[in-house]
């Protein structure tokens, strides 16, 4: 077996041929370290590791790779990361080799929401590098040792690289091939945009098992569970890049007066245990998206525990 | 061409406090296409201010001047005899030529009549879009003359991002996603090749004062260094 490229536990995992399963953790919007000890209990043991979010949707939060060291600290392998809108390759680059310095061994590159979308619609947005160019960056980074610049790394950042991909977005066809350029730039692993059209996911997951994609890279399937009708019609209309098929909310408005939200975990579950037969696809990366204490019961229904010990 | 927008008359008259006697300057190019510091617009500017003054009691007397193009010394050279004449001049050029005019007459204030807002086009009769960030390094050829510096509201230079919604943008409707449109006018020519690579990281070497100087013109910009 080749040599590890990074020191980094989700990376042994996926090696090792389990099934992952990742977790998500928003920052406080304050400097609050108890309220990120908080999310992290119901994380710990219950997933392989924990996005760690960047000033996610555009507002401003704890920095990730702040929260990121506590969350190290609460015995979580936190995945650090990183939007294109907010810092140049100068900032990020620095902060990479701060990150690796504090112990941390995964970045997730993102381009991130438009400023327009958060509570700073003025900013001026930095896009200095786009997300497949991050990639690239990073991976130079670590397997040639040097800075975007040319110049020589003395301890190269040993980083497991993360991608994020939505397989949903128009035009497509084009989007298996967005896929494509960033395997190619150097991404280790994948995450998806939240699943919930199964069949078009099953569109996109074959043109990638025949491209030969799926053996270059780990394919880990987005999955949230909806807690109320409201959010699942928030999702279709409002959130960009979501595609929120009508059976969905059929079948939460189905559900018995407050078992809503059971029936949202329901149909996760439904959904893990697909990608675990999936081929191509090398776990899951659940978004509980403020239901962090909610993930050890969806764990335990998807009957993804207990986890690997690497 | 460069596309502008008349300050908001407060902005301006605040400028303005203090200076009695006006020179406004318009240009004929491009802020005159786009209805925004041409002939007219200077005209208009100094009756506005004009009425106001007099309602506020302290009346001011303006002049507009014309010139071909304010970016052009030689054309300002038609202003000599008259500057001297005013208190303050308000260029309504874009922003280089305000800078070049506070130039040619650096002892008098020189105030900017707009804002200077993008290199664009002509879409039709008072609606202008811009098309060009002035970056400095053109991916024009490889994207099917659609720039996504500039219509991709993220500037990506590798593709859609996951936000694109159908064919739209993000951040409004009404916004084309410009990877969707390069996609599709590439897909169109069957060169879909052009966009398979990745794009490496840009110079972006556009963020210091840019000087170009054709060949063949290298003396004489010695020359003027020379004095």
């Amino acid at each position: 077996m080749a040599e590890f490229k990074s020191n980094s536990k989700l990376e042994r995992i996926l090696r090792a041929g389990h099934f992952a399963f990742t977790g998500e953790l928003g920052p406080p919007r304050g400097s609050s370290v108890e309220h990120v000890r908080e999310k992290a209990k119901p994380l710990k043991g219950n997933v392989d590791l924990v996005n760690i979010t960047d000033n996610q949707t555009a507002m401003v939060r704890m920095s990730s790779w702040a929260a990121s060291i506590i969350a190290k600290e609460e015995g979580l392998e936190p995945n650090y990361q990183m939007v294109c809108r907010d810092r140049n390759r100068l900032a990020m680059q620095g902060d990479i080799l701060g990150a690796y310095a504090m112990g941390i061994n995964n970045i997730l590159c993102l381009s991130g929401d438009h400023m327009q979308f958060g509570d700073h619609p003025g900013a001026k947005g930095v896009f200095d590098v786009d997300s497949t160019q991050l990639i690239n960056m990073i991976k130079k980074m670590r397997d040639e040792g040097v800075f975007q610049g040319g110049a020589e790394i003395e301890e190269p950042p040993k980083m497991f690289i993360g991608g994020a991909a939505n397989p949903f977005a128009e035009p497509f066809e084009w989007r298996v091939h967005r896929l494509a350029k960033k395997i190619a730039a150097g991404v280790d692993f994948i995450q998806t945009q939240c699943i919930f059209n199964m069949e078009k996911f099953r569109t996109w997951v074959a043109q990638a098992n025949d491209m030969g994609l799926t053996e270059k890279v780990y394919i880990l399937a987005g999955v949230t569970p909806m807690k109320s009708v409201g959010m699942a019609k928030y999702m279709k209309n409002r959130v960009p890049g979501m595609d929120v098929p009508d059976e969905i909310i059929k079948r939460l408005q189905g559900a018995e007066k407050g078992k809503v939200a059971d029936e949202g975990i329901k149909i996760a579950c439904e959904q893990i245990e697909e990608f675990k037969e999936m081929k191509g696809i090398a776990g899951v990366h659940l978004m509980a998206i403020e239901w962090e204490h909610k993930v050890p019961e969806i764990a335990e229904r998807a009957k993804v525990l207990p986890r690997p010990v690497v | 061409m460069i596309v502008a927008e008349r300050k908001p008359f407060d902005e301006i008259s605040d400028l303005l406090a203090g200076y009695d006697k006006i020179l406004t300057v318009g240009c004929k190019t491009c802020v005159a296409v786009c209805l925004a510091g041409g002939e007219k617009e200077a005209a208009l500017l100094n009756k506005e201010l004009m009425l106001a003054r007099k309602v506020a009691g302290k009346p001011v007397e303006t002049c507009a001047a014309l010139v071909e193009r304010q970016c052009d010394m030689e054309f300002l050279a038609e202003l000599d005899d008259i500057v001297d004449q005013y208190d303050a001049i308000v260029s309504m050029a874009c922003g280089a030529g305000v800078q070049f005019m506070a130039e040619r007459y650096p002892t008098k204030p020189v105030l900017p009549g707009v804002n200077t807002t993008f290199i664009g086009v002509n879409r039709d009769v008072g609606w202008y879009e811009e098309k060009c960030r002035s970056c400095g390094n053109c991916l024009l050829g490889i994207t099917g003359g659609i720039c996504p510096i500039t219509m991709c509201a993220k500037s990506l230079m590798n593709g859609p991002c996951g936000g694109t919604n159908q064919t739209s943008c993000e951040i409004n409707k009404d916004q084309p996603c410009a990877w969707y449109a390069i996609y599709q006018r590439l897909a169109g020519q069957g060169r879909l090749d052009n966009i398979l690579k990745m794009t490496e990281i840009m110079d972006w070497r556009n963020n210091v004062p840019r000087t170009i100087v054709q060949p063949g013109y290298e003396q004489r910009k010695a020359a003027f260094s020379d004095k």
